[in-house]
């Protein structure tokens, strides 16, 4: 049952996976790019960075953990798109220093740098980490400029396999429309499930009214930039391979045939855009049991991203499809099959890979303890509480 | 396909290098202290929990603070570590991928889950979670970072003893053929015990040494008394273990790494019956004439005790550096090839590639057995295919020499400072001079932390993977002015965010616990 085929199509689902959760779970920095925004005062603000900053660890872990599996299943991939796209990645993770440190620094005696610069920084995570990840991820359909030639390692001189095809190394999926697109969609996605997050998790009727007012203005710019980036993707040609050969070539609308001719990924697709739905719209218009507006869209709305995005990803690499394709040479594309590691590993990967649910098990455990009461001014001022 | 952008400029692979060894050095500076805390205040929290005095929740807290203000560098530093191993290692990460990606990603999902889940109940449970289930989370978030450790350290030991994989001449690239082999090599274990076991020492010594800075100034004075003892006590027998387990490691770096032992010991020519430098004048800031000289001046040494550290006989041969590049019989009768029939065996396995890859292409299969058995045959010298000369394949050995002598002596002050302390302890007397001590160990103990790292990562080069991967053959295909301009970056971010952060923990230390 194990084949090489099968643990190749689960690690993609697995690495997919991690992605999704990544993307819900910047929540953390769709929170912050709205610190100045909703938080008008000091105790605002440091009500929402408290809020989020019990989270901030699972987001970092799980990016970790998404460079740490697809190291391990697609080493290829992550030696050509790490070392080619050096700048895009390298912004990134500065961003991601910034905020690590941040949380912890940015409210205690002796900062030096002072209270607003470490915000500052937690709101240019806020912004710089989703646009630029949701832009990386966009060249899962649009294409890189790499080379991959395997016979370099014989090369003396340039013994290196893989290649980025022009000196900006990554920033050129700038300068692709699409690839902003999809960056400032996920931005917006962060946002407004920043905004159902922190609906739930804070106890503050003004922010409260602020983070509805701005759930619906995030909604709407996600919702309009998402769709244009969707309509563009199921209409664009896309790089496919012929297993027997490997041979890549370009083909008509393949990422439509590959959602809508596969009902499983169509239905995990539409089932979590409802959910995204439900999560946003009930928000305006269901009650809680008590009568008071409800607050817990954070989680069809997540469970939902998630959904989607593990569809749409799929769609990039399972069906011949190459998941990272390359414009400066078709054939250097990278694909479930020429990119993965051996079957050995992967079955190894595997049997590890049966922790997880154990590992979900706890931080469930772990959230829903730590979550039990919404945060408020009475708890952040506790000089007992250890908060940031 | 040839890219015309780019050759490879050996600048390119030092700024590598350095930006590499800053983060790691940086990531060094924080990791010990979490390791060494998580024991202590799990010990303290413990003792609330069976006592249940106030106080030593309040004294769990305390440290827990300094803890939390050092975590987040830890983290922050540690991201960029994983990340630089695609960024600027890209052709290492596509060659050993297959082996080295799976101790990273189970250090992801077994071990900073764990962290980063109990971490968040430590810090901000103590009024949401009932007192086992906050001992357990203190508890917890210690294991994961020690897990972490474990894995990371499997990695890293892979890189300087690469065992349980196979290279792959249809995929090119190595892959694991024995997990078992990767996760429980030798080198791994030792090199576990020794750096943890050694992270506890740190933290010992931070903690006595606050807790010393208090008693000078006559402040928490039960606070501080009760907190060195515990410091103390796990400093001690930290700094016995840690002697024992770098006995271990340095047998086993002579048994699997002798150009690294020999570059620790600045010995030029080996022999029996070898003795240990104590001190010699090593230049510190120029590579030795290891080719010319017979020995480093002013050499003092212990007799016969390098035989015994590398072979565990007060008479074992311990080869030199000549004797590495000139060829020398092990002391199991295997004879060691010299450096010249190793790169001559590795220009061999490239061209049995060459030859393989060639005949895959042009459909010629009734050679590719023969050509397969001849790089096999060959395989294991393949890194020697890309040397050219027998200076590249020493490392630098002041670096070498002097971080060894500075680990293992600051080890053995470490001990002398520990019996002290808790003799006084017992004796119930405050000689100042003991804290001052104490208080000044704090840099000292960073020091001997950070050489240790020095001795393991300089005494592997110029290998990436030892004898397999040289460093200019596992780089990215970069510009050397990207690297240098994100080597400025980081070391102004990282210096900087350390100034905050030694800032934050003296004003939290001198505000001291909330009692």
């Amino acid at each position: 049952m194990m084949t090489y085929e099968f643990l190749q199509h689960y690690w993609c689902a697995v690495v997919a996976l991690l992605a999704a959760l990544l993307v819900f779970l910047m929540f953390v920095q769709g929170a912050n790019s709205q610190i100045f925004e909703l938080g008008k005062t000091a105790d605002e603000r440091r009500l929402l960075i408290n809020s989020t900053g019990r989270k901030w660890e699972f987001t970092f872990t799980t990016l970790v953990t998404f460079g740490g599996a697809f190291f391990a299943s697609y080493p290829l991939f992550y030696s050509t798109s790490f070392g080619g796209a050096y700048w895009l990645w390298m912004l990134i993770l500065f961003s991601f220093v910034l905020q690590a440190v941040s949380y912890e620094f940015q409210n205690k005696l002796g900062n030096l740098l002072g209270t607003r610069t470490f915000q500052t920084f937690l709101v240019i995570n806020g912004i710089v980490g989703p646009v630029l990840l949701g832009g990386a991820v966009a060249t899962f359909f649009t294409g890189s400029n790499f080379i991959v030639e395997r016979d370099n390692i014989m090369n003396e001189a340039t013994p290196i396999v893989s290649q980025w095809a022009n000196a900006s190394h990554g920033l050129d999926a700038l300068l692709d429309p699409w690839n902003v697109v999809f960056g400032v969609a996920v931005f917006f996605l962060a946002r407004l499930l920043g905004n159902l997050y922190t609906l739930n998790n804070i106890e503050d009727d003004t922010l409260m009214r602020r983070n509805r007012r701005a759930l619906l203005w995030n909604t709407a710019v996600f919702l309009v930039l998402f769709l244009a980036f969707f309509f563009h993707i199921m209409t664009k040609d896309g790089y496919v391979y012929d297993p027997a050969t490997g041979v890549v070539s370009m083909e008509p609308y393949t990422y439509f045939n590959n959602l809508f001719g596969s009902w499983p990924l169509l239905a995990l697709f539409l089932v979590g855009v409802i959910f995204v739905l439900l999560g946003v719209g009930g928000t305006f218009l269901w009650k809680a049991k008590d009568g008071s507006p409800f607050r817990g869209g954070i989680w069809p709305a997540g469970i939902g991203t998630v959904m989607v995005v593990v569809s749409l990803l799929l769609t990039t690499a399972y069906f011949n499809t190459c998941y990272y394709p390359s414009n400066a040479d078709l054939q250097s594309s990278l694909t479930m099959q020429n990119s993965c590691s051996s079957e050995f590993t992967l079955r190894t990967m595997f049997y590890v890979s049966l922790l997880v649910p154990f590992v979900l098990a706890y931080i469930v455990y772990a959230w829903r303890k730590m979550d039990q009461k919404r945060l408020t001014h009475e708890e952040v001022n506790d000089t007992e509480s250890e908060a940031y | 396909m040839e890219n015309e952008l780019f050759t490879i400029d050996s600048s390119m692979v030092d700024w590598s290098r350095a930006q590499f060894a800053l983060t790691a050095i940086y990531h060094w500076l924080f990791v010990p202290l979490t390791l060494g805390l998580a024991v202590i205040m799990g010990i303290m929290e413990t003792i609330y929990y069976r006592t249940g005095r106030d106080f030593w929740k309040r004294t769990a807290q305390f440290w827990q603070r300094l803890f939390g203000i050092n975590f987040a560098m830890g983290i922050a530093t540690g991201i960029i570590l994983e990340f630089e191993f695609g960024t600027n290692w890209s052709n290492y990460s596509f060659l050993v991928g297959d082996v080295f990606g799976a101790p990273l990603a189970i250090e992801g999902i077994v071990a900073f889950f764990m962290e980063s889940t109990f971490v968040a109940v430590m810090f901000f449970g103590w009024k949401k979670v009932s007192r086992g289930f906050h001992l357990a989370s203190t508890w917890l978030t210690g294991l994961g970072a020690t897990i972490s450790a474990w894995w990371i350290l499997v990695a890293n030991s892979w890189m300087q003893y690469p065992v349980g994989q196979e290279f792959n001449l249809d995929t090119m690239r190595n892959e694991m053929v024995s997990f078992v082999d990767v996760a429980l090599s030798p080198v791994a274990i030792d090199k576990f015990c020794h750096t943890v076991i050694s992270a506890w020492v740190l933290g010992a010594v931070f903690v006595v040494g606050v807790s010393s800075w208090y008693l000078l100034k006559r402040r928490h004075v039960e606070f501080a008394r009760q907190s060195m003892k515990i410091g103390a006590i796990v400093g001690l027998v930290a700094s016995v273990l840690a002697a024992v387990t770098g006995h271990h490691s340095a047998y086993t770096v002579g048994q699997t790494q002798p150009m690294k032992l020999a570059a620790m010991e600045a010995l030029y020519n080996g022999g029996d019956d070898q003795s240990l430098t104590i001190f010699a004048a090593v230049n510190p800031f120029a590579q030795p004439d290891w080719k010319n000289e017979h020995e480093p001046p002013m050499r003092i040494a212990v007799p016969y005790a390098l035989s015994f550290l590398a072979t565990n006989d007060l008479h074992g041969y311990v080869p030199g550096i000549n004797d590495i590049i000139n060829g020398y019989d092990k002391s199991d009768g295997e004879y060691e090839v010299p450096l010249s029939e190793k790169m001559v065996r590795g220009s061999y396995a490239l061209t049995a590639m060459k030859a393989y890859r060639e005949a895959k292409r042009d459909g010629r299969n009734n050679e590719l057995e023969v050509l397969a058995s001849e790089f096999q045959e060959n395989m294991p010298w393949m890194g020697y295919g890309y040397v050219k000369e027998a200076e590249q394949i020493v490392p630098y050995i002041p670096i070498c020499f002097w971080s060894f002598r500075i680990m293992v002596g600051g080890g053995c002050l470490f001990i002398l400072l520990f019996c002290a302390i808790l003799y006084f302890l017992y004796r119930k007397k405050s000689p100042r001079w003991l804290f001052h001590t104490a208080l000044w160990c704090i840099p000292v103990a960073y020091i001997v932390s950070e050489c240790g790292w020095l001795v393991a990562e300089f005494g592997r080069q110029p290998w990436t993977i030892q004898d397999m991967l040289p460093t200019w053959v596992g780089v990215s295909a970069l510009q050397s002015s990207s690297v240098m301009i994100t080597f400025f970056l980081f070391l102004v971010l990282f210096t900087t965010m350390l100034a905050v952060e030694i800032s934050i923990m003296c004003k939290q230390i001198k505000r001291g616990p909330e009692l």
